[in-house]
């Protein structure tokens, strides 16, 4: 496993490094004549046939097919919004307190409530305009709610701006929810894990 | 000279071109497809199975591009210039015996255009002749690179003729003859009796200077993409530069049957056996040709005038020297 303790070591000499071993040149032309004979003589260019070669002959083949085989990705990567729902009830994490609209610096985040039977507060419109999006991950940072989180969809591509995005494309589906399929998010916006042990009681110093 | 001669070259001459042009697609179907496994790529895989079909694709949009002639071009010459390069590549492919003669419902076929007893001068005359197609065109086409590419080509061809040619003279004065029939049946005994033993160093020199003639991968200075974008081919579009690329691939064919003729025995005695070693060396070469493309890096244009200059050519005139000094004694 890379970790970083590696790369924060910045003294060039303690890392393996080494000056490479370069003959002084040729002076006079039959120094020079001699190295050209040596060199013809070397047979360096069959070394890069066989190492070639090999390579063709291993297949050991690196490409990723990609619209066909694709990459997994981290799970706190920051691609297009997905809105959360609470499990089992299936009821949308969303209140509705318009946190995210605010804290947008690309003001791509639009949504419109109202007070519905229940007289709870409701989202009758969110949209994201995914155009304008600079995927900054504030709206996910600061949503009380875990409602809005970054998900791992990453080709936004679509004949119509329309499609930049609804908030039915983003919610998870209420069947799922209320068959508890939807993990809990792990991506970026959600709680680190163990964060119950981290949790410190306030100093109260005076 | 009677009618059935006149059909049976006709119908020899379209196979040629028909089965050469294909070759040329394929040919780079499978360069692509080397250099890829080479360097651990898969290389195309989408159009068709296992991105066969990729030389449709690209034969297909050669064609349908728009044939742009730019403003400041010579025209007539700028529109010729492929043309020279393709028919030349192909008008040297009469004089090579590209199989064994066999019997087809009760009729001897022999598998070449026209066996002169020039042979060899021929082929080499008009592949020296296909120069013209990069040096017209590059000059016509009013672009610098172009111009660099046209420098380039012409210093490259006319020293590499050189070597080729002298490299040719030392098999020539043991066979006695010009006609690559005839360097066939004078290797038929087997191979201990190939050309490659007694000249080993004009084959080495001939098949260094093949690289060269067909502006391959060590010696590709005069169209390098690195430096000069498409050298010659810098303002051809569409189908033009396509002929330039199939004329290309048929002088990597060609000269590999070449090579494999004068000093690899050829087709030997005629048998089947023969024909299929015959087309497996020339399959050889070809790869070869790819291999190198992925291995070696392409030296700089003063190192190949030096190499040929200082190295080759006088190894070439030592080697024709004591090949006369053998002979007569």
């Amino acid at each position: 496993m890379m970790s970083l303790e590696q790369f924060e070591n910045r003294n060039v000499s303690e890392n393996g490094y080494f000056k490479v071993d370069i003959e002084a040149y040729p002076e006079t032309g039959w120094e020079r004549a001699k190295q050209a004979f040596s060199r013809a003589i070397k047979g360096e260019l069959f070394v890069g046939l066989w190492v070639v070669l090999r390579e063709m002959f291993k297949f050991e083949i690196h490409t990723v097919q990609y619209p066909k085989e694709k990459l997994p990705i981290g799970p706190r990567y920051r691609a297009v919004h997905e809105m959360q729902r609470l499990w089992e009830s299936g009821t949308e994490r969303c209140i509705g307190c318009g946190l995210c609209e605010k804290i947008c610096i690309s003001d791509c985040i639009r949504m419109d409530t109202r007070i519905d039977e229940q007289s709870r507060k409701e989202v009758s419109e969110y949209t994201i305009n995914l155009g304008r999006c600079i995927f900054c991950g504030y709206c996910a940072e600061v949503c009380p709610e875990l409602a809005i989180v970054h998900g791992g969809r990453y080709e936004n591509t679509s004949e119509q701006r329309a499609h930049y995005i609804g908030f039915e494309d983003m919610l998870t589906p209420v069947d799922m929810a209320i068959k508890g399929q939807v993990p809990e998010y792990p991506g970026y916006g959600a709680i680190t894990p163990h964060e119950d042990e981290r949790v410190k009681t306030t100093p109260l110093a005076y | 000279m009677e009618i059935a001669f006149i059909i049976e070259t006709l119908i020899k001459i379209v196979v040629i071109l028909l089965v050469f042009s294909a070759l040329a697609g394929f040919g780079t179907y499978f360069e692509r497809k080397v250099l890829a496994f080479m360097q651990r790529r898969l290389g195309p895989m989408h159009v068709g199975p296992y991105g066969l079909l990729q030389i449709a694709a690209d034969g297909i949009k050669l064609f349908t591009k728009e044939d742009i002639v730019p403003t400041n071009a010579v025209g007539p010459i700028f529109k010729i210039a492929p043309v020279i390069t393709a028919a030349t590549a192909f008008m040297a492919a009469a004089a090579i015996p590209f199989m064994p003669e066999f019997t087809l419902f009760g009729y001897t076929v022999h598998p070449i255009v026209a066996d002169i007893n020039i042979g060899i001068l021929y082929i080499l005359g008009v592949m020296a002749v296909g120069f013209y197609g990069p040096l017209l065109g590059s000059l016509a086409s009013s672009n610098k690179f172009a111009l660099l590419s046209a420098a380039r080509a012409a210093a490259v061809f006319i020293s590499y003729e050189v070597v080729t040619g002298l490299a040719l003279l030392a098999p020539l004065m043991m066979v006695g003859s010009f006609s690559l029939i005839d360097f066939n049946n004078y290797q038929s005994g087997g191979i201990g009796d190939w050309i490659i033993w007694t000249q080993p160093v004009a084959f080495v020199l001939f098949w260094i200077a093949a690289f060269a003639e067909t502006g391959r991968t060590p010696f590709h200075l005069i169209a390098n993409d690195h430096e000069i974008i498409d050298g010659f081919g810098t303002e051809y579009s569409g189908m033009r530069w396509g002929l330039f690329f199939i004329g290309e691939y048929a002088n990597m064919f060609f000269i590999s049957f070449v090579i494999v003729l004068i000093f690899l025995g050829g087709f030997g005695e005629g048998t089947l056996l023969g024909a299929l070693g015959f087309l497996a060396k020339v399959a050889f070469f070809f790869f070869f040709f790819l291999w190198t493309r992925a291995a070696w890096p392409d030296i700089r244009p003063d190192q190949l005038m030096w190499l040929c200059w200082k190295v080759l050519m006088p190894l070439a005139v030592i080697n024709v020297v004591i090949t006369g000094i053998v002979m007569m004694f």
